[in-house]
């Protein structure tokens, strides 16, 4: 029986390079190949194998929403040797994609609700794919928040696309960064994001909260969600760990039997509980 | 197919070995290499090991290769073009003299690479490949395959299986459609078998030394056990030497080799023991010390693979304990497991 290669990416050329914040840089991607474009589809929550070729492959979300065709986007901070490899690359480049691979938000079930949405730092680009999903189907859903926070505002990401979001009257925006990153013309929040999250009292009847963020802020913002009556139920959130092949078979993201890559990396709170204590 | 038995003289096995590579078969069979006999291709009978009681390396590599190449490319300027990589191309081969623990291992393997979207580099080579198994007359204080379900004359995984029930003689089982197909390169060298034959009379004594359900369940519950995990792994170095002599272990890395004009994506086999398989680029490692990596090597092989694959991720060979340094001993970790 023939078989195609799983570990073949499609190869992408660097459309547009987005400068976002320090280290931090968006690629928007088109596929070399038509005939790939055109059967290309994905859903906003999964991730997939970007390649340098000569350094290998790194893991990330889709940060570009399922409705907007033609292109993919990643936004990913330089830190190990690939993503260094990536940074250093121009527009017009070739990287490699392979993907879309695992599960999804299952923001069809979400029609008809609030969404809440609590990012921080370099946690944004996978939830920036949900965001302006929703926004792009913004009739079927009611309010929208969205809490973002970084370290400072220089590290804050999708400046441009904030600016948006704040000056839409659809979506409530609160930007927050940590004590000591603020400037002195800063107009947002100072503070954690659990803290601020506390602060501007969500609402947790009808509503869906979507939390993506450094493991301290997560486990610093369940609590509060809990405070205001979210069940777990109400409560997702997208995981990683180091992957290879992102298909279930490399070994090395499973936290107990579960597999991020195939099994996640979107969890429900009640999901994320059955876990045990490894990622 | 119902199995067929049949008697082959030891004198014509030599005749085997030359009709499969006359015929262009490769034949890879167990080969003494220095002090470690490697699983390599041969062309005559006299260079496999044949009366060895276990090869140092598992089969697996037929059909999962150390280092493969799953990609290859060159670069011009900005653009990259593939090289498409047939998975697909591979020779039918036949695998030779390897022990059923290697034959059974590919179950482990198969479920692997075979859940979708399946991975044809294995799945073809697998395809394949015609194992001629030959059953344990000797057994050493490192085998427990009967305490995981197999035995010295399991034939899950063989498509034929010898059995030397004379210093003449040797009983042929021919198991499956394979297996039948290859026979008739050396049919006329067979004749048939009084079904009367105890093959049970030239195995060896392999003892069943604990309750495997007792290790799935005690394993499955045993996660937050902190201290047996510690216990269990004190000594363990992470050198990773079980997972390589493994049959069943499948994990595996991506390396890109290049020069200037072209280059090749390898994957090659990896291990859960070392500290950086699963370290993150932030530092963060989920599975920090030791302990939390020994736990996942025996919880992957012993709850995770039974309750998702259907398939236990462990044959008895005992491989691992024999290459292990340390002289880490996995028949006592199970074997105090299962009494918890």
């Amino acid at each position: 029986m023939e078989q195609q290669n799983i570990y073949q990416p499609y190869l992408m050329e660097i459309e547009k390079i987005t400068e976002e914040a320090p280290m931090v840089k968006t690629f928007r991607l088109k596929f070399t190949n038509e005939e790939e474009a055109n059967n290309f589809s994905f859903r906003t929550g999964q991730f997939g194998e970007y390649s340098v070729f000569g350094e290998g492959e790194v893991t990330f979300c889709v940060a570009s929403p399922h409705t907007r065709k033609g292109y993919i986007e990643c936004t990913f901070r330089q830190v190990g040797r690939v993503t260094s490899e990536l940074a250093s690359l121009q527009e017009g480049d070739t990287i490699g994609f392979r993907g879309p691979y695992g599960n999804i938000f299952p923001i069809d079930e979400w029609k008809g609700k609030n969404l809440l949405f609590i990012a921080g730092g370099i946690a944004l680009p996978p939830m920036r794919s949900v965001i302006w999903t929703c926004l792009d189907l913004r009739d079927q859903f009611k309010d929208i928040t969205i809490l973002y926070g970084a370290r400072s505002v220089d590290d804050l990401v999708y400046k441009h696309e904030l600016e948006e979001w704040k000056n839409r009257p659809d979506v409530n925006l609160v930007l927050t960064v940590d004590p000591g990153g603020e400037t002195p013309g800063w107009k947002g929040e100072v503070g954690f994001v659990p803290t601020i999250l506390d602060k501007i009292k969500p609402v947790s009847e009808n509503t869906i909260a979507i939390v993506c963020g450094p493991p301290v802020m997560i486990k610093f913002s369940f609590p509060v969600l809990e405070k205001y009556g979210f069940t777990d139920e109400q409560v997702y959130t997208t995981l990683e760990n180091r992957m290879k092949c992102g298909l279930g078979k490399c070994g090395r993201c499973n936290v107990g039997k579960v597999f991020v890559c195939k099994d996640g990396p979107v969890f429900t709170r009640t999901q994320l509980k059955q876990l045990p204590d490894e990622y | 197919m119902d199995k067929e038995l049949k008697i082959l003289k030891y004198s014509d096995l030599s005749k085997l070995i030359e009709r499969f590579r006359s015929k262009g078969f490769p034949v890879l069979a167990p080969v003494q290499k220095g002090k470690v006999i490697e699983i390599e291709p041969v062309d005559t009978l006299d260079t496999i090991a044949l009366d060895v009681l276990l090869s140092t390396q598992s089969a697996k590599k037929a059909a999962f290769p150390k280092v493969e190449k799953v990609l290859e490319y060159t670069l011009e300027k900005a653009a990259v073009k593939q090289t498409a990589i047939d998975p697909n191309a591979y020779a039918e081969t036949i695998l030779f003299g390897v022990r059923p623990c290697d034959a059974s291992g590919f179950k482990s393997l198969d479920a692997i690479f075979g859940e979708a979207p399946s991975d044809a580099f294995y799945l073809n080579k697998k395809e394949k490949t015609t194992i001629i198994s030959f059953s344990c007359p000797t057994a050493d204080d490192y085998c427990f395959c009967t305490s995981v379900g197999g035995g010295p004359g399991y034939t899950a995984g063989s498509d034929i299986q010898f059995t030397a029930i004379s210093k003449d003689e040797l009983l042929v089982e021919i198991l499956t459609e394979k297996g039948k197909k290859l026979s008739g390169l050396f049919n006329d060298l067979l004749t048939d078998a009084s079904p009367s034959i105890d093959k049970e009379k030239f195995l060896a004594d392999v003892k069943v030394v604990f309750d495997l359900d007792k290790v799935i369940s005690n394993t499955t519950a045993a996660f937050n056990s902190a201290e047996l995990w510690l216990d269990q792994s004190l000594r363990c170095i992470g050198c990773g030497a079980c997972a390589f002599v493994c049959p069943t272990c499948a994990c595996f890395d991506f390396q890109d080799e290049q020069n200037t004009k072209k280059g090749v994506r390898l994957r090659l086999w990896d291990s859960c023991g070392f500290s950086l398989f699963t370290l993150h680029t932030s530092g963060h490692n989920p599975r920090e010390v030791q302990s939390q990596r020994w736990r996942q090597r025996i919880m992957h092989k012993f709850s995770y693979m039974p309750e998702q694959l259907k398939v236990l991720g462990c044959e008895g060979c005992g491989r691992c304990s024999r290459a292990c340094p340390v002289d880490m001993n996995i028949k006592e970790h199970l074997t105090s497991i299962a009494l918890q």
